[in-house]
């Protein structure tokens, strides 16, 4: 036990922190924003293809199912260690085992989206002579925004609030003060914890407005707003 | 980072070729170290999970109860679930340890605040889920609106509130290895050494990684079961 009681003077003295040292917090969270960017995108890019084509061929609903769940049943401490033994310490180990992370979301959700839209919608489409790619793109891909996109937030936050675990495997960023209490003390773990989530608000706050402004304007409003989890597991 | 007690750290000097080897899994060690390092730390795990999901799972509830009929609340509080749900595990942890110490407890308010956030949008969503001329036709028997509730709601809730639950469990389980940050708690305990040692002691960190993955499929498979159990009709077509 290092301090038992409730304690309000680590605080005062985490927000000291905070400010006395900005340069070295906004270079650790730069270097954890940098992680975080880079596994999202390669998680996009498989992803994303791959969720919306299956969407649209209404095919692989188990994949999307099982991606969710395995996305979920896999911790981040147990990936980072995996990947670390495999590909050694530093930035590519906790890139990859953090975009494995930020697939299952994006997938799942890009696949129920595309594939929940509404069967008579893409047949008047097709009856207006659509070819595929434009009902893709024109029909598809429009009304399956806000669940998309809620994936894509929902795997961005992840990925930001895990990557100081990633600390532990080289990764950098503000994880490597909230790991080095040795050099930073309780005070500087908890700043550094503070700014992670302000980091992460912050991103999903981002994002969301992203999303808002993304979403074709007669399906914004109530369907952007539900943050609910993937329904799929629920029927 | 501290860690609490005396580490069990893999001895590199001595044990079989395979374990000084750090080869890909040694089963030898699997076996010597059940007893002391992975069965107690599964215990742990199994505990760190249940008190979170079981806590979670009444206090959701009963806001669910209380909101059902409030739609504007409802909404108000999945958007603070939402944001909830962003607070980093590991930053959360850290900053309740001043309050409550290494503890248990600094572990479980985390824990029981994601299970939660989880499940509280499920539940709303089940309670939901009864279609309006079933509600009517409830009413038209001479139903009381708690009679409706506990016969047709409720009932028509399950599905939903199982789905919840696995996503509850599944997460807390995933979520609880990042409590071996606060010291020895959990399966992810014997990865987070396993990981400091200068070579990562490989067969710790796949069998106690293999061991969390397990429990949590397995109870997720638990409430699949207990769901075709209480609810026979959703059995056709679904996972």
């Amino acid at each position: 036990m290092i301090c038992d009681a409730a304690n309000a003077h680590t605080f005062v003295e985490a927000l000291r922190f905070i400010g006395d040292h900005p340069g070295v917090l906004a270079t650790k969270a730069l270097e954890q924003l940098e992680l975080s960017g880079a596994a999202l995108g390669i998680a996009l890019a498989v992803a994303l293809p791959l969720g919306v084509a299956l969407g649209h061929f209404h095919k692989g609903s188990g994949l999307a199912i099982g991606a969710s769940i395995f996305g979920r049943a896999l911790p981040s401490l147990v990936l980072i260690g995996v990947f670390l033994t495999v590909l050694g310490i530093g930035f590519v180990n906790n890139m990859l085992a953090l975009a494995v992370l930020a697939t299952g979301p994006v997938l799942t959700n890009a696949f129920d989206g595309v594939d929940g839209v509404d069967r008579d919608v893409v047949e008047a489409a097709r009856g207006m002579g659509m070819a595929r790619v434009q009902i893709l793109r024109r029909v598809e891909l429009p009304l399956a925004t806000p669940l998309l996109f809620t994936g894509i937030r929902v795997a961005a936050v992840t990925v930001v609030a895990t990557a100081p675990v990633a600390a532990i495997a080289g990764g950098g960023g503000l994880g490597d003060i909230i790991v080095n209490q040795a050099s930073y003390r309780l005070e500087g773990v908890i700043g550094a914890s503070l700014c992670v989530m302000a980091l992460s608000a912050g991103v999903w706050l981002v994002l969301l407005g992203v999303q808002v402004a993304a979403t074709p304007k007669p399906l914004r409003g109530a369907r952007v707003m539900e943050i609910v989890e993937p329904r799929k597991e629920m029927a | 980072m501290t860690v609490a007690g005396g580490p069990v750290i893999p001895n590199f000097g001595k044990g079989s070729p395979c374990v000084t080897g750090n080869h890909a899994f040694c089963w030898g060690w699997v076996r010597e170290h059940w007893g002391d390092t992975l069965q107690p730390r599964l215990v742990e795990h199994v505990e760190l999970t249940l008190i979170a999901v079981g806590i979670g799972f009444a206090i959701a509830f009963a806001l669910a109860l209380l909101t059902h009929r409030v739609r504007r609340v409802e909404h108000l509080i999945g958007l603070g679930a939402a944001l909830l749900y962003t607070i980093p595990s590991l930053a959360i942890f850290q900053i309740l340890v001043p309050f409550f110490g290494l503890t248990t407890t600094t572990v479980e308010i985390p824990l029981v605040g994601y299970s939660l956030v989880i499940l509280y949008p499920n539940i709303v969503a089940g309670l939901r889920a009864a279609p309006p001329d079933v509600l009517e036709a409830a009413r038209a028997m001479g139903f009381r609106r708690r009679q409706v509730l506990a016969r047709v709601e409720l009932p028509l809730a399950v599905p939903a509130i199982i789905g919840g639950l696995r996503i509850a469990v599944v997460s807390t389980v995933s979520i609880a290895t990042i409590a071996a940050f606060l010291g020895e708690k959990g399966l992810g305990y014997p990865i987070l050494l396993a990981l400091k040692e200068p070579t990562p002691f490989r067969t710790e960190i796949y069998s106690a990684g293999l061991l969390v993955v397990a429990l949590a499929l397995t109870c997720d498979a638990i409430l699949v079961l207990l769901r075709r159990a209480l609810v026979p009709w959703t059995r056709v077509g679904n996972t």
